[in-house]
């Protein structure tokens, strides 16, 4: 059994509310820290915990902190990022959903560290029954003395409010996110200024993903230093894996960074190998905006190395046998899976969700989509794949946002891969013609 | 100071400069193209992506290059950064393909539209675009619309370069227009079928590098190289006054506030001059305004040449081309 830091005390029941969550040893990190920790401290336990933003990034979350512009005299802020929209991706619901107090604590540990006096969890307006779960949350936070003026005593006070989005995708982008709660048009920002110097309001900020934000509370309880013996190299800590597709067990699982590939997907531990005893064809690893990988490449590395589940063994030194961890949405898909008809799902959505400010995205997952319904139904021709993969191109590292990365990347992936798939698909359109 | 190379010229610009505005003050081939950037407006740029530079250097300190193409006219200088905007395949490519996007929902029915001859996505398209069109898709269109008494908007032109709603935000009161819905769905419409209907809302038409906002008082009455530009102005209380007179014999076809050398405009003019002012009795004529030799406008237009500025031309040239076989100056003179 893998060790459980976030998901411990999952089925414990009661354990929504703050009676349950704190009897379990709820709310020790903010007595720890508030009590015995300068700020500045508790941001070095984070640095020496090695944890990395559970978002998708992967960037060091202490370096992250550390970025915050302290000679400011303006306010900071720490914002949650819980837009968690990415297809596949599904853990943040679950974590807010069953232990909403672990957010609600690590939210107020890391705006202690950063010098925070108002935070915002930011969610997405379809989980708006999880509103109402933080919402109680913060009420009993409130009523016990861990939100408001002085926490417990100190000379620490903190508001914290929960704002939902009116659902886009792209309000996921940290930046397009920052828009958004300030009330605009949820339009990503050009880079620079990042939010470490203008942010919310102008104002110093951080933006963390919901994982990222409860990890800070085993960090603190336990010591950056021993968090940081779990998992593997530069991916330590426990990371939730929402695994889905052709799998007998579908599920939010807490793995420790390090599990090989194979033991997730087969142990019953995990998601008990694939459904109906058939064979695996592809998986996306990391929710929706990663490159796709066939079955022998995401069970061994280039090297014949087993994969591990890491972000450096995922990405296995670039996409040509790599991939990313990303946001930890694992899809996987069967033999009788059409790549083309999963990559055309994945395409209309992005081509749905492309917030049209720069003419790359807004034209290009378009043009995309519309070639990929052609390939799907039939009317695709050869040339259209060429052409496919040069859009994918040319719209890769041209744009605003990650958005038009996250577009692309399917896409170059699964031609390089499977690019039999399409040119049958392809062959379809040639055979019409013909027979015409 | 930031002393930086653009495509290998030197020069040295105030820091905080745009990559763009430094290679602006280098002129020639070495300024990127620019469709949704405009100066004299705020917070404009970074979205058409037409301006992406590749930084090779990111200053002296830091030499390391910038991992992706940028866009210049967003992103500063840096001292002893190295800037490739032509020298690079990667940029020229990367152009070459967000040309081919921006045409991809845009109709080339140059031969009807207003905009033809003074059109920014014709010159770049003409400079980086390919010659033929893989799209086969159907393309996006809208009915035209009437966004205020003087102005169409036909919504099938629009390249979504923001800058309407830029003058709008900025120039004008009461903002009533803007872009909704989002992706290649977005459109620019007025807020409920508003009318934009203040002082100086014809600046819109003027900013726009396409011929999505028009002109309701000179739509088809001619076509812009039968025309003849004239520096004009008059004495008017809300703006300088400063405009252009588009002249057909001694009828006044267009009154238009004056552009530079990269199609911007850095006087902004009021509508009374823009529309009530049709009759040349009302305008000092200044004389006839210069227009660059390469230009469709250029066509029948007569003009003193400037001989100094033609010999710094040349002499921009020569360093510009060093190296090369380099032309005569009076070649030069002849095209």
């Amino acid at each position: 059994m893998g060790r459980k830091l976030l998901l411990e005390h999952i089925n414990e029941p009661g354990i929504q509310t703050f009676e349950v969550y704190r009897k379990k040893g709820g709310y020790s990190s903010v007595e720890k820290a508030l009590k015995t920790m300068k700020p500045d401290d508790v941001t070095e336990e984070v640095k020496k915990s090695g944890l990395r933003g559970r978002g998708g990034a992967g960037f060091p979350a202490g370096m992250k902190w550390s970025f915050i512009d302290k000679k400011s005299e303006k306010p900071r802020y720490l914002v949650c990022n819980a837009d968690e929209s990415e297809p596949g991706t599904f853990k943040d619901r679950y974590l807010m959903e069953k232990i909403p107090h672990i957010l609600i604590e690590g939210m107020i540990t890391s705006s202690y560290a950063l010098g925070a006096k108002t935070s915002y969890i930011y969610i997405r307006g379809e989980y708006m029954y999880i509103v109402r779960i933080l919402e109680k949350a913060i009420e009993e936070a409130y009523a016990n003395g861990f939100l408001g003026k002085n926490i417990l005593g100190t000379d620490y006070s903190l508001d914290l409010y929960v704002h939902p989005g009116a659902g886009a995708y792209i309000c996921g982008e940290e930046t397009a996110l920052l828009e958004s709660l300030e009330g605009k048009r949820g339009n990503p920002r050009l880079k620079p200024p990042f939010p470490a110097i203008a942010g919310l309001y102008a104002c110093p900020t951080v933006v963390n993903n919901v994982e990222t934000i409860a990890a800070v509370v085993p960090i603190i309880n336990m010591g950056g230093d021993e968090y940081s013996k779990i998992g593997v190299g530069k991916s330590t800590g426990t990371k939730l894996i929402s695994a889905s597709g052709h799998i007998n067990k579908p599920g939010v699982y807490e793995i420790e960074l390090g599990l090989p590939v194979e033991e997730f997907i087969f142990s019953e531990e995990y998601c008990g190998g694939i459904w109906k005893d058939r064979r695996m064809k592809a998986v996306v690893a990391g929710g929706s905006s990663v490159p796709i990988l066939p079955a022998n490449l995401i069970l061994t590395t280039a090297k014949g190395e087993p994969r591990l589940m890491t972000y450096e063994s995922l990405a296995d030194g670039g996409f040509a046998t790599g991939t990313m961890l990303g946001s930890g949405g694992f899809i996987v898909l069967d033999e009788t899976a059409s790549i083309v008809e999963n990559l055309y799902t994945f395409a209309r959505f992005y081509h749905h969700e492309s917030c049209g400010q720069c003419s790359p995205c807004r034209e290009g997952t378009g043009w995309m989509e519309k070639i990929l319904h052609r390939l799907q139904n039939g009317h695709g021709k050869k040339e259209d794949i060429d052409i496919l993969v040069d859009v994918a191109k040319k719209i890769e590292g041209n744009t605003i946002c990650p958005l038009g990365d996250a577009a692309a990347w399917p896409v170059a992936s699964a031609v390089r891969h499977f690019r039999k798939e399409f040119e049958e698909a392809a062959l379809v359109h040639a055979h019409k013609e013909l027979v015409a | 100071m930031a002393k930086l190379t653009i495509d290998g010229i030197e020069v040295e610009v105030p820091d905080g400069t745009t990559i763009l505005n430094a290679a602006r003050q280098i002129g020639g081939e070495v300024v990127p193209p620019a469709m949704c950037y405009y100066s004299s407006l705020k917070e404009t740029g970074g979205k058409c992506r037409v301006c992406l530079v590749k930084v090779a250097q990111g200053s002296g300190k830091d030499p390391r290059p910038m991992p992706k193409l940028v866009a210049s006219c967003r992103t500063p200088v840096a001292d002893g950064m190295v800037v490739q905007n032509i020298t690079s395949p990667e940029v020229l490519e990367a152009r070459k393909g967000v040309v081919e996007f921006l045409l991809l929902n845009h109709p080339l029915d140059c031969p009807i539209c207003d905009q033809a001859g003074e059109c920014d996505l014709q010159n770049l398209a003409y400079e980086h675009g390919a010659a033929h069109t893989r799209y086969e898709e159907d393309r996006r269109t809208f009915d035209k619309i009437d966004i205020g008494d003087k102005i169409k908007l036909h919504m099938t032109r629009c390249i979504l370069c923001y800058r309407c709603t830029y003058v709008a935000n900025q120039l004008t009161d009461n903002r009533v227009h803007g872009v909704l819905g989002r992706g290649d769905k977005s459109e620019i419409s007025t807020y409920i079928e508003k009318a934009i209907d203040n002082d100086f809302s014809g600046n819109m038409i003027d900013v726009c590098p396409v011929g999505a906002l028009t002109d309701k008082t000179f739509r088809f009455k001619s076509r812009v190289w039968f025309t003849k530009p004239m520096d004009a102005h008059r004495d008017c209380p809300k703006c300088s006054g400063k405009v252009v007179l588009w002249m057909k014999g001694e009828e006044v076809l267009r009154v238009s506030a004056r552009k530079d050398q990269y199609g911007e405009v850095k006087e902004y003019i009021c509508n009374e001059c823009r529309y009530d002012h049709k009759n040349v009795k009302d305008w000092t004529v200044e004389g006839p305004r210069h227009i660059d030799h390469h230009s469709v406008i250029s066509q029948n237009h007569y003009e003193k040449i400037d001989l100094q500025k033609l010999k710094k031309e040349v002499e921009r040239q020569l360093v510009f081309q060093k190296g090369k076989q380099l032309p005569e100056p009076n070649n030069a003179l002849n095209g």
